[in-house]
C-alpha cells in the first residue's frame, strides 16, 4: 500500500491512472510509442507492428480465457474470419480500411456467438474441444470454399486506404495498427469498470454462483464470446493488410495455442499481462534468431537447431510459467513496481 | 456401390480404428486416475517410435527387441513427466494442468527435431508381409498384424483392471480418492502408475501406427484425433473410448477414401460436435453434477 493513497470519491478510487507518477508515465510511454517509428529502422518498425497485432488478439483471448474463464482454441480461426473478410472486402468492394476491419471484427464476432453456444451447456476443457472443432470446420471452409477465400492457394490484397491515403509501408501500418491497439486495450479495460466486465469474472471465479447472484450465463458467456471474437476479428484484418495475402495456412492450430501462451505468460486475467506475453512471445523467436546470428561463425550448425531450439523454449516457457509464476510477467512487473514504490521502507 | 471396396476400406477403418481405442484407453487411464486431460499423448506416442527408429534402425536391433524396448521408454517418459511436470500443478485448475502438457507437447517435438532432424522417415519394417485375406477382402498386413497386436495388449489391459492388485488400486483411486487414500492406497504411486500405463498403451500404438504410415515431427497431431473419441466416448468411460477409437477410425478411412484426404478431420468433428451439443460428457462419461 502506498503512503498518502487515500482516495476521496469513488471516481478517484476507479480510475485507471491513479497517481500524477502513473500519469506522467502513461503520457511518456504514448510518446515514445509515437516518436517509435521515426527512429526506428525497417526490422524494429515490422516487429512493432507484429506485436501491436499480437497485443490486440492476445487482449481479446484474455477477455474470454483470462477474465471469462472459458478457454478458447479457436482464436486462430476467429483471425482467420477476420484477415478473409478484410480480404475479400478490399478485393471485391474498395472500401476504405476503417469499415473493413469494423466489418472484420463484427463477421468475427457473430462466428465467435455460433462458437460460443454450445457453452452454456458444456464448459471448461468440453468447451474447448468444442472451439477446436470450430477452428476445425474454419480451417475446413478457407481451403474449400474456393469462390470466396480462394481455396489453398489464399487471397492477396490491395493495401489499405482511406480518402485517397494509401498504408502501402511498415511505417504506414503502424499508424493504423499501434493507435487501434491502444484504443483497443483501453477499451477493454473500460469494460472491466462496468457491469458487463464484472459479470464475466463473477463468471469465471464460480458459474454457479454467478447465476444466483442474478447473471444471465447465457447472455454474458455470448457476450464474451463476441467480445474476444471481435477482437480477434481485428487482429486478423490487421494482419491481413499487414502481410498483404491470406491463405489457409496462415491461421494454423499452432496460433490459437500461441494467443494461450502469450495469455498464460503475461498473466491471465491481467491486461497489462495480455499487452506484456504478447511482446514477449513475440519478440522470443527474433531474439533466438538474433542469437543463431552470431552463433553461426562458431558453430555452424547453429540455424538447424533453430527451429526445433524455439519449439523447446516456446514449450518450457508454458511450462515453467505455469508451475513457477502462475501470474505471469504481470505478477513479475508488479514485483518490481512494489520495491521501487516501498524502498527504502522494505527490501 | 461396390461393396468389396466398401468392406476393405471399413476393415482397414476399423483396424485402424483398433489402435486408436489403445491410444483412447492410454488417454482415458490418465484422465480417470488422475483428472489430467492430456494433450501431449500424440507427442509421446511419437516419441515412443522415434525410439524404436533409433533402436531398430539405427542400432539394428531385432525388431523385436527393439519394440518392448521402445515402449518401455515411452511409458518410462509418462512416469517422467508426471513426476516432474504434473505433479506440481495438483489442485492447480485444470486450464493450467491442460497448458502444461500443451507446454511439454511443444518440448517433445523440438527434443524430437533436435535429435532425429524434421524429415519424415520410414520404420524398419517388422511385421509380417503376406497379404491378410478375410473372404475376398484385401487388408494390409502391417494394418491387419497392428490390430492383433494392439488388441493383445487391450485384452491384457482390461484382464489387468479387473482382477490385479494395481488394477483395483487404480479404479478405487479413480471412483474415490479420499477413501482411496484412507483405505492404505498410496495415491500418488496411483498417479504414477496411471501415467506409465497411459503412456505404455500410447507408445505401442505409436510404434504401430508410425509402422504403417510414417514418421516425422508433426506425427503428434494423431493427438487431435484421439482428442475426438475420448470426448464421443466420454472421457472417463473404458468401454466408451474402445467403441468411440473403433467408430472414429472407421469414419475417418471411410470419409477419407470416399471424400477424399480434406474430409477425414471434419467428419470426425462434425461427429463430435453433434454429440457435445445432444450429449456433452460423451456417450458412455458419467455427467457430473455440480454443486456451490
Amino acid at each position: 500500500m502506498r503512503i498518502g493513497d487515500a482516495k476521496q470519491s469513488y471516481e478517484a478510487d476507479e480510475a485507471i491512472l491513479t497517481s500524477s507518477t502513473q500519469k506522467i508515465w502513461f503520457a511518456l510511454f504514448l510518446f515514445a510509442l509515437l516518436l517509435f517509428p521515426f527512429m526506428a529502422d525497417a526490422y524494429l518498425l515490422y516487429l512493432g507492428c507484429l506485436v501491436g497485432i499480437a497485443v490486440i488478439s492476445t487482449t481479446g483471448l484474455n477477455i474470454l480465457t483470462g477474465f471469462t474463464g472459458l478457454i478458447s482454441l479457436g482464436q486462430a480461426g476467429f483471425m482467420g474470419v477476420g484477415g478473409y473478410t478484410v480480404a475479400w472486402l478490399s478485393a471485391n468492394t474498395g472500401l476504405p480500411f476503417p469499415v473493413t476491419l469494423l466489418l472484420a471484427g463484427l463477421l468475427a464476432a457473430a462466428v465467435g456467438i455460433l462458437v460460443g453456444l454450445p457453452s452454456l451447456r458444456v464448459k471448461g476443457l468440453y468447451l474447448a474441444i468444442a472451439t477446436l472443432a470450430a477452428s476445425v470446420f474454419l480451417h475446413f471452409i478457407f481451403a474449400e470454399w474456393e469462390s470466396v477465400t480462394g481455396g489453398m492457394g489464399g487471397l492477396s490484397l490491395e493495401p489499405a486506404h482511406l480518402f485517397g491515403l494509401t498504408f502501402q509501408s511498415d511505417f504506414g501500418m503502424y499508424f493504423i495498427i499501434v493507435p487501434l491497439a491502444v484504443l483497443m486495450v483501453l477499451a477493454a479495460k473500460n469494460v472491466f469498470r462496468t457491469r458487463i466486465g464484472r459479470a464475466f469474472i463473477a463468471i469465471r471465479d464460480r458459474d454457479i454462483s454467478a447465476e444466483i447472484l442474478g447473471i444471465n450465463l447465457l447472455h454474458y458467456k455470448l457476450m464474451s464470446f463476441a467480445l474476444s471474437s471481435f477482437y480477434a476479428g481485428v487482429a486478423g484484418g490487421l494482419f491481413a493488410y499487414f502481410f498483404r495475402v491470406v491463405t489457409p495456412e496462415s491461421f494454423p492450430l499452432s496460433m490459437s495455442i500461441f494467443y494461450l501462451a502469450a495469455v498464460i505468460v503475461g498473466g491471465m486475467g491481467n491486461l497489462l499481462g495480455g499487452i506484456l506475453g504478447a511482446a514477449f512471445m513475440t519478440l522470443i523467436p527474433e531474439a533466438l534468431k538474433l542469437l543463431t546470428a552470431a552463433l553461426t561463425p562458431f558453430y555452424p550448425n547453429a540455424p538447424i537447431f533453430m527451429s526445433p531450439m524455439l519449439e523447446i523454449i516456446f514449450g518450457a516457457l508454458i511450462v515453467g510459467f505455469l508451475i513457477f509464476e502462475p501470474h505471469g510477467l504481470a505478477e513479475i512487473w508488479h514485483r518490481i513496481r512494489r520495491f521501487f514504490s516501498l524502498w527504502p521502507f522494505k527490501n | 456401390m461396390d461393396w468389396l471396396f466398401f468392406g476393405e476400406i471399413s476393415l482397414a477403418g476399423l483396424a485402424m480404428g483398433g489402435l486408436y481405442a489403445l491410444i483412447g484407453l492410454g488417454f482415458v487411464i490418465i484422465y480417470k486416475a488422475t483428472r489430467v486431460i492430456n494433450f501431449a499423448i500424440g507427442e509421446i506416442m511419437m516419441f515412443a517410435a522415434y525410439l524404436f527408429l533409433a533402436f531398430a534402425g539405427g542400432m539394428e536391433m531385432s525388431p523385436w527387441v527393439a519394440l518392448p524396448l521402445a515402449v518401455l521408454g515411452g511409458s518410462l517418459l509418462g512416469g517422467v513427466i508426471e513426476k516432474i511436470m504434473i505433479r506440481p500443478m495438483l489442485g492447480e485448475s485444470s486450464i493450467s494442468v491442460v497448458m502444461v502438457t500443451i507446454g511439454i507437447a511443444s518440448i517433445l517435438v523440438g527434443v524430437v527435431e533436435m535429435i532425429w532432424g524434421a524429415d519424415p522417415q520410414l520404420l524398419p519394417s517388422f511385421l509380417p508381409r503376406k497379404p491378410v485375406f478375410i473372404g475376398e477382402m484385401y487388408l494390409a498386413p502391417k494394418i491387419a498384424y497392428g490390430f492383433l497386436i494392439g488388441a493383445a495388449l487391450l485384452i491384457v489391459y482390461l484382464l489387468y483392471f479387473r482382477f490385479s492388485r494395481g488394477g483395483v488400486a487404480l479404479r478405487a483411486t479413480a471412483s474415490d480418492q479420499a477413501a482411496a487414500y484412507s483405505m492404505g492406497i498410496n495415491v500418488r504411486r496411483v498417479f504414477n502408475l496411471a501415467w506409465v500405463f497411459g503412456s505404455l498403451a500410447a507408445s505401442l500404438a505409436g510404434v504401430l501406427v508410425a509402422a504403417t504410415g510414417g514418421l516425422s515431427p508433426q506425427f503428434g497431431a494423431i493427438g487431435l484425433s484421439v482428442l475426438v473419441v475420448v470426448i464421443v466416448g466420454g472421457l472417463d468411460s473404458i468401454v466408451g473410448a474402445l467403441i468411440a477409437g473403433v467408430f472414429i477410425g472407421w469414419l475417418e478411412t471411410v470419409a477419407g477414401a470416399y471424400l477424399g484426404g480434406e474430409y477425414r478431420m471434419p467428419a470426425t468433428f462434425a461427429v463430435l460436435a453433434v454429440i457435445l451439443v445432444f450429449r456433452p460428457y460423451g456417450l458412455f462419461g458419467t455427467h457430473e453434477i455440480e454443486r456451490v
